[in-house]
């Protein structure tokens, strides 16, 4: 990994770590403890499994071969071929066999090598871990994790380059999350496992390698996140900025870009879009009077149009200034291209565009 | 999904890929096995054969013949004990009676939907007979002999019918979907072949936890076209998982007849191309299915593998309440197998061993009739589940979104109850 430069001064760093944690990711400068989110994920895996053994790994190539993106690096060293099982390559298959698995009272991880290949398995997600609860009429539970990169990543095009948060929030019996760094990474992944219900995680493959600032606390092996709940990353009184994953990074650019100019903007990471933390978004809209979505996905049913929808049946519409406005990825399938691949994506300036309008500066 | 994978390859750290290819060129090299990893045993040739697949169609194992007699040279056989015998043919006779009674149900509008079992009772009574109970079945949605033998009740079955109070599946899935925890049978699933992975990581579970279970899998030849399937068997094989396939090669999906289906010689033929033992098994001989489940029970579990034991067999009865057979076949066909029929059989079978007789019979059926016409005038008169099952059982914990939903129907409920029905506890 590539040591990035750094033209800001120590002292700079330590007061604004938050603000410039991703550009300084992998510099050594920092006395802080910190974490990638590939390595967040991997010792929640790791943690679950030592505390549970009914927890087991299964995917394509994530035993011998540490993973497609090395998030289960070690593990199959650690736990042997019996709970880190790579499998024929049929999504449809080892879907199926940890939904099979799970009603029969084990407690798997299925990786997906990305969610875009999840399709291929998406009956047995949706019709049979996501329904058989309900229809076992509350006797067969599906304790499952589905995991893996989501969204968009760099020059892969449109077969590798999708979010599927709103195709799988959208199912009732789904929990869904997206999470942005290395903390969110870590007691996320720990609570999914753990969870009674079956859980999509998606992850975002451009975030693996970033380094975030973790505590002591989050290092603790019995650290888990409340699955539902949104974390405001940054305060501000102006303007709220709602996102997930990848949309977090861009809303904390913008933020940053906006606070230069006067607008301070709070910025709430998600964190869960199924259950999501409406809450959470209308308390800071009764401040604020303003709010952007922020999403890589697409525009159309997506999870800004349920967080506008949200806002509108609720006690928020009646403090907003301005209409809801969603940044989203453009409605295309994703180009190869670079520059067009930039162009269908969201960038900061996109967010600090729209606020500006929307507050009329 | 291959060509995708290879993209998502290339991105990868060269770094992890040195580690890959260091771990290929360390596999050991054993000629006298095979330098292929993909093969494990070498013989070169130097003329080069077109293989045509092999024309032979496997035989199929039967017991009885239709006169109810045992076949010569039949030997090391298991014939079930008398009572057990009795249990097992009254158990035919009571599926299709109730086949009758709620098939005509739907006619008249009552259910919205129904299955019958008609001509393949020796393959889910026989079947159940073989397996331990504690064994678990995944069904495809024609296996109802198999609860009923377990335990299940009449009252149960007509209960989920009718969607009522007492439907232990509290009125959430459409007819026929039975399941019962206690009886160790999944739910019945609609989406077709989704139970064949499913049944591959239930088996895969009891491999792990060393619990001394297998799991049996039902499903029709159509069945066997869907990729599930395929991905299934694959599994198990790869996996080492202690699972019975069970074919019930009925001789149609819905209307397409099986010589549609597939060119091999049936579902056996896919056993040599994973690597899966196989049996074949005449489905209308109900001691012949029995010991075929022995056998492949045994199999599965002393050698922790996967077996396909397909019985052939015929649907006597249509696909379901929204189809009519006699549109894709001949009435003539149809009378000839319903001579087949493996109530029959069996019931010939029991005359040789005087363990019944023609007045037994007419006196069995009468009463069972009587007993489930009362069962099921009850049970359409059932209330049915109290609305606020609607909210329950989507996630583990109600979410706050929908107690708040339960929450407001209860007000208006409240407020309103004059203008609802009575029987769903409003």
């Amino acid at each position: 990994m590539a040591f990035s430069i750094s033209f800001y001064s120590p002292s700079i760093l330590m007061s604004s770590v938050k603000v410039f944690k991703r550009s300084l990711s992998t510099t050594r400068m920092l006395a802080n403890k910190q974490m990638t989110v590939r390595d967040a994920l991997n010792s929640a895996m790791d943690e679950e499994m030592e505390r549970d053994e009914r927890v087991y790994i299964l995917g394509e190539e994530v035993a011998l071969y540490d993973g497609a993106y090395k998030v289960s690096r070690g593990l199959y060293k650690k736990y042997g071929e019996s709970r880190v099982i790579d499998t024929p390559i049929t999504e449809i298959g080892f879907a199926g066999i940890a939904v099979g698995s799970a009603m029969a009272g084990l407690r798997p991880i299925c990786e997906f090598m990305t969610f875009n290949f999840s399709m291929q398995a998406i009956d047995q997600v949706i019709n049979s871990a996501a329904k058989t609860f309900y229809m076992s009429a509350g006797r067969v539970n599906v304790p499952i994790v589905f995991r893996g990169p989501n969204g968009a990543a760099s020059g892969v095009a449109a077969q590798h380059s999708q979010c599927f948060g709103a195709w799988y929030s959208q199912c009732p019996g789904l929990k869904v999350i997206s999470p942005y760094n290395s903390e969110d990474a870590k007691g996320l992944l720990k609570a999914a496992i753990r969870d009674p219900d079956p859980v999509v995680f998606l992850e975002n493959e451009l975030l693996y390698g970033n380094q975030y600032p973790i505590t002591d606390e989050v290092l603790d092996k019995d650290f888990v996140l409340p699955i539902g709940k949104a974390k405001i990353e940054r305060k501000g009184d102006h303007i709220t900025l709602v996102a997930h994953s990848k949309g977090v990074e861009l809303a904390l650019d913008a933020a940053k870009e906006l606070s230069a100019i006067g607008i301070e903007a709070e910025v709430i990471n998600l964190r869960s879009l199924r259950p999501l933390d409406i809450n959470t978004i209308i308390q800071s809209v009764v401040k604020t009077n303003h709010i952007i979505s922020v999403e890589q996905g697409w525009p159309y049913a997506g999870i800004g149009s349920e967080i506008s929808a949200q806002i509108m049946e609720s006690e928020a519409f009646y403090h907003l200034d301005a209409p809801v406005i969603r940044v989203t990825g453009a409605d295309v399938p994703m180009p190869y291209t670079k520059s067009l691949e930039i162009a269908a994506l969201p960038q900061p300036n996109d967010i600090v565009e729209t606020a500006k309008k929307i507050l009329g500066v | 999904m291959m060509y995708s994978k290879i993209t998502v390859r290339r991105l990868i750290d060269l770094k992890f890929l040195k580690k890959y290819y260091k771990f290929s060129s360390t596999m050991p090299v054993n000629v006298d096995k095979s330098i292929y990893p993909g093969i494990k045993k070498i013989d070169y040739t130097s003329k080069l054969n077109i293989d045509e697949p092999p024309m032979n169609t496997v035989p199929i194992f039967r017991i009885l013949k239709n006169n109810g007699e045992i076949t010569n040279n039949c030997n090391s056989i298991i014939i079930p004990e008398n009572n057990e015998l009795l249990k097992m043919y009254k158990s035919m006779v009571l599926l299709s009676i109730m086949d009758k009674l709620l098939y005509e149900s739907q006619r008249q509008g009552r259910i919205s939907f129904y299955m019958t079992n008609e001509g393949e009772e020796a393959i889910q009574i026989g079947s159940a007979a073989g397996l331990n109970f504690n064994d678990m079945v995944y069904g495809q949605y024609r296996e109802s002999g198999i609860l009923l033998y377990r335990g299940f009740t009449p009252e149960q079955f007509m209960n989920q019918c009718f969607g009522n109070i007492d439907d232990i599946g509290k009125g959430r899935q459409m007819p026929v979907h039975y399941g019962s925890k206690n009886l160790n049978f999944v739910t019945i699933s609609s989406p077709l072949t989704t139970q064949l992975p499913q049944a591959v990581g239930t088996a895969f579970s009891f491999k792990q936890l060393k619990n001394n279970r297998c799991t049996i899998v039902y499903f029709g030849e159509g069945a066997a076209s869907e990729g599930d399937a395929h991905a299934a068997f694959n599994f198990a094989s790869t996996l080492d998982c202690p699972i019975i396939f069970f074919c019930r090669n009925n001789g149609y999906a819905i209307s397409t007849p099986a010589h549609e289906q597939y060119r091999g010689d049936g579902i056996v033929s896919h056993g040599s191309g994973y690597g899966i033992a196989t049996i074949r098994v005449d489905g209308n001989d109900i001691i012949a299915v029995y010991n075929a489940i022995l056998k492949a029970r045994e199999y599965v579990m002393n050698n922790t593998r996967p077996l396909i034991l397909e019985a052939m067999t015929y649907r006597l009865g249509h696909h379901s309440t929204s189809d009519d057979s006699t549109a894709y076949r001949s009435k003539d066909e149809i009378k000839n197998w319903s001579n087949e029929s493996p109530i029959k059989r069996l019931k010939q079978f029991l005359k040789t061993k005087d363990l019944w007789n023609d007045q037994l019979d007419s006196e069995y059926t009468k009463e069972t009739k009587k007993q489930l016409m009362q069962t099921f005038t009850i049970a359409s008169k059932k209330n049915k589940p109290n609305w606020k099952e609607m909210f329950n059982d989507v996630y583990y914990e109600i979410p706050e979104h929908l107690l708040t939903q339960m929450n407001s129907l209860e007000d208006h409920l409240s407020k309103y109850s004059d203008h609802y029905p009575k029987d769903c506890g409003v």
